[in-house]
């Protein structure tokens, strides 16, 4: 009989870090050509497709900074939520929420308004918009003892619902010959754009900035010390006199706000009205949990992963043209670099050791 | 009472072997035992004998590898290399399954139960002759016949967090008992009971003794080795250093058997004189996690240059009264005056920066986050104060200055402060909280069951630092089970038994002879 002993592992280096993250990214494309191959193409032209389809060509490249945007924003947020162990599935209604508001902002002040005031506004109220829906769970968990993980991912169909009733409803825009469409925001709401591209360079900038400043308030700030203290030990955080309740509103409105970020920057920079919102979120929420595993809840590793995952998106796309594979291809490919991050952290973090024993008779 | 003893464990125990073909334990022997742990080598060459009607005392400090020797025997752990047999008989055992089944039980010194489970759920697990169908009726019957006759006062259908450490033990050793155990392994038994409790217990060891049962008892408590165990075997650093009949050794051989040198029994402890008052508690009321009132009308003061000890089982009401002082838990009616203010429902924050400090019970659960750096918790409760951080930045580099201060002023054993905390011993963690909570000069210090646990050297360094706070101005609350502490260190001591005092003392009173009736709420001042 095999035995197999988990202990934990008292020192990890860098390196190993690196290595088991170089490990589980091989482990999991090997995992992903077997699908392939399943499915009858051959794995090395497939994943070839994926990168090169992203980061081969210019076209690629810009596509691949435009899906970043979102995916840094979320991200960064997620990693603050995760590090407090906060489970926040819901990134994708706060994103959808931050849209809400903001082009709420945008259609009925825009008219009268220039773009340096109007853009602020619109990205304010989209931060409002997340983070209010992402306090709901918030309150819901330390007053009920409700489950994030069910309340989060519960408030994205009901956000989904929403948006959909205010499209079809009292939001259908009259210049769209009724399609469940908002009117366009007007031109001063709508962010420009890298010529040639698709990239909303404001709310890029926007993303990048908002990553540092997380990074800094993780690793340097009281606030981000408490964060880490209820993460590691919500007892000792009690104990020790920070204020649980507080703490975690704040951690859930930065991680919310920074999803309604993203939304309005899709709508302003890309879509320029509310239409059905899984194209609006294409996703974004649930990728963003793997960018944040990816950097190990480190929002300055965001970017560089937010980017990767990205170029999975756009290289995802390619294929599914190129190769006529179906759509959800991508997010079996996703899921399966998530399982196994997951695992390449488990065999991080413990140490293996292997038993043969003889059977008793 | 235990006249019905002998058929008590032995129906079952009987039935179990009787399924795997085995006859009762009649002698044990574990041989060259070895066992290392990433290369640190927790057991050298262990050889170990018991037979029937035998109580075994293993001794040794924290660390010296008696655990893990004993979760060998249990299975819980593969020895690298050695054999164990029982009755001549080699056998293996691969698993904790497998020394059930072999008639080894044991009593863990962190109970294995599930606490959001009742106490006959708990019991169940693992339990092999468990009817199929509607098994609780059978089951609570069982433990309730089986408590009967060990005098055992246990409802089946409470929850385990519910219980007191005390009621937990006894669930533990009855599971044991139910399984069929012959040999019975008690790790560290005494450290969550009173003194009476444990004349119970070693009332209860002996019966078994008497109906052939075997017992191996880990300790580090000497008296209590002398007076129940029949040989001792000393361990130290993972080997033997010693075997005897107790019979012909007394406390300090054995003391310096087990840690190499004399240690001081007795802490001396100048007198002070008690005028300052510090805080007022009057008629506090509290309740405790069940809604019902834990704390009932306390009332005392506490002085500069005082330690002032509450004894009682744990369980009593301790912990409610501690965390409404320390501001973890509302207070229904009464009121605390510290030093002139009344700090009645402040937060914990505002009572720690007051001048209360606080080592909590169960010192990994609530005094660190051991998954941070040593410097992390080292500001766990002072990380808001001016000198570690501005409104909103932390300086680390200061915080390291004097994480390292903490780790040389109090003897913490630690590579550097860039280790998770985890990776310490659970004396170092404590020694890194008391120096955490007192660097700060507190005027009041609440100290949980401060030696819960810690091995001689460590109980020694933490009690003296306790009576360095006395002469230094400070006062002391301590709380705690071990009664040789309270005796040693207080200087007035309240007797706590179901949320109430039963009397106040002065530590020469003399009437403290009769504390164990206090305790146990027969006899009230």
């Amino acid at each position: 009989m095999l035995k197999i002993k988990v202990t934990d592992r008292i020192d990890i280096l860098p390196r190993h870090s690196f290595l088991s993250l170089v490990f589980s990214l091989a482990a999991g494309l090997l995992a992903i050509s077997l699908i392939f191959l399943f499915s009858g193409v051959n794995p090395l032209y497939a994943i070839a497709k994926i990168f090169s389809g992203s980061f081969g060509s210019m076209y690629g490249l810009k596509e691949t900074v435009t899906k970043a945007i979102p995916l840094i924003l979320i991200a960064g947020g997620l990693t603050l939520a995760f590090r407090a162990k906060f489970w926040n599935i819901g990134a994708e209604s706060q994103l959808l929420m931050g849209a809400i508001f903001g082009t709420w902002v945008g259609l009925n002040w825009g008219p009268h308004l220039p773009a340096a005031i109007i853009v602020p506004l619109m990205f304010l109220a989209g931060f409002i918009g997340g983070a209010l829906w992402g306090l709901i769970p918030a309150i819901l968990k330390i007053k009920f003892s409700i489950n994030e993980v069910i309340s989060t991912l519960m408030m994205n169909y009901i956000c989904n619902e929403f948006m959909t009733l205010l499209i079809v409803g009292p939001w259908r825009g009259k210049t769209k010959f009724g399609f469940p469409y908002t009117d366009d925001l007007p031109l001063s709401a709508i962010l420009s754009l890298i010529p040639g591209s698709r990239i909303h360079y404001a709310t890029l900038l926007v993303a990048v900035v908002t990553v540092i400043m997380l990074g800094i308030a993780v690793y340097k700030t009281r606030f981000g010390y408490e964060v880490r203290v209820i993460g590691e030990n919500p007892d000792a955080a009690k104990y020790s006199g920070i204020d649980f309740f507080k703490t975690t509103l704040i951690i859930m409105a930065i991680s919310g706000g920074a999803a309604g970020l993203a939304g309005i920057g899709e709508v302003a920079g890309i879509h320029h009205y509310l239409s059905y919102p899984e194209s609006i979120s294409s996703g974004y929420g649930y990728t963003a949990i793997i960018v944040a595993w990816l950097a190990k809840l480190n929002p300055f590793y965001v970017i560089l992963s937010a980017f990767f995952f990205a170029g999975i998106l756009v290289g995802g796309d390619a294929i599914q043209i190129s190769l006529g594979l179906p759509a959800a291809t991508v997010q079996i490919f996703n899921g399966t670099l998530l399982v196994f991050l997951i695992m390449g952290d488990f065999f991080l973090k413990n140490q293996l050791t292997f038993q043969w024993r003889p059977k008793r008779n | 009472m235990l006249n019905e003893g002998p058929e008590a464990h032995q129906r079952p125990s009987l039935k179990i072997k009787e399924i795997n073909g085995m006859k009762k334990i009649e002698t044990l022997e574990m041989f060259n035992i070895n066992k290392s742990f990433q290369g640190v080598k927790a057991n050298t060459d262990i050889k170990l004998s018991i037979g029937a009607g035998e109580i075994l005392g293993l001794l040794g400090e924290n660390g010296a590898g008696k655990t893990t020797l004993m979760n060998i025997l249990y299975g819980l752990y593969q020895p690298d290399s050695g054999a164990i047999r029982i009755n001549g008989q080699e056998i293996s055992i691969g698993s904790p399954v497998d020394s059930r089944r072999y008639g080894i039980g044991m009593v863990h010194q962190h109970f294995m139960l599930v606490q959001n489970h009742t106490v006959s759920e708990n019991i169940v697990l693992g339990y092999e002759m468990a009817p199929l169908l509607f098994p609780q009726h059978k089951i609570n019957e069982k433990i309730l016949s089986f408590s009967k006759r060990f005098h055992f006062d246990i409802d089946p259908q409470k929850k385990v967090w519910q219980l007191s450490a005390g009621e937990q033990q006894r669930i533990e050793i009855i599971k044991a008992l139910m399984n069929g155990a012959d040999l019975l392994i008690l790790d560290e038994p005494t450290s969550v009971l009173t003194s009476q409790e444990t004349n119970e217990l070693f009332q209860n060891l002996r019966e078994m003794q008497a109906q052939g049962h075997l017992i191996i008892l880990i300790s580090h408590k000497l008296d209590e080795i002398l007076e129940i165990c029949d040989r001792v075997t000393v361990l130290q650093k993972g080997r033997i250093v010693g075997e005897a009949a107790t019979k012909d050794v007394d406390k300090k051989t054995l003391a310096r058997m087990m840690i190499g040198r004399d240690i001081i029994f007795r802490i001396e402890k100048e007198p002070m004189e008690r005028k300052n008052k510090i805080i007022t508690v009057d008629s506090l009321v509290v309740r405790g996690d069940k809604d019902l009132r834990a704390v009932k009308n306390v009332s005392f003061e506490i002085f500069r240059n005082e330690i002032f000890g509450i004894a009682g089982v744990s369980g009593n009401g301790q912990r409610e009264l501690v965390e409404a002082i320390t501001g973890l838990r509302r207070i229904e009616s009464g009121k605390i005056i510290f030093e002139g203010t009344d700090i009645t429902n402040k937060s914990a924050r505002h009572i720690y920066n007051t001048g209360v400090a606080h080592v909590p019970e169960e010192r990994i659960r609530y005094g660190v986050a051991p998954g941070l750096y040593l410097y992390d918790n080292a500001i766990l409760k002072q990380h808001h104060k001016k000198k570690y951080s501005n409104k909103l930045f932390l300086a680390y580099n200061k915080i390291r200055q004097h994480a390292q201060h903490l780790l040389s002023d109090f003897n913490v054993l630690a590579p550097s402060v860039h280790v998770q905390t985890k990776n310490l011993s659970g004396g170092n963690i404590q020694k890194l909280i008391l120096g955490r909570e007192i660097s700060e000069n507190p005027s009041l210090l609440v100290a949980s069951h401060p030696t819960y646990g810690l091995d001689v050297g460590a109980t020694e360094y933490l009690r003296n630092q306790l009576l360095k706070r006395r002469k230094e101005g400070g006062a002391v609350l301590l709380v705690s089970e071990d009664l040789e502490e309270i005796f040693e260190l207080c200087d007035r001591i309240a007797i706590m038994f179901q949320g109430e005092f039963m009397g106040i003392l002065d530590a020469y009173d003399p009437r403290l002879k009769d504390i164990g009736l206090m305790m146990a709420g027969s006899l009230r001042l």
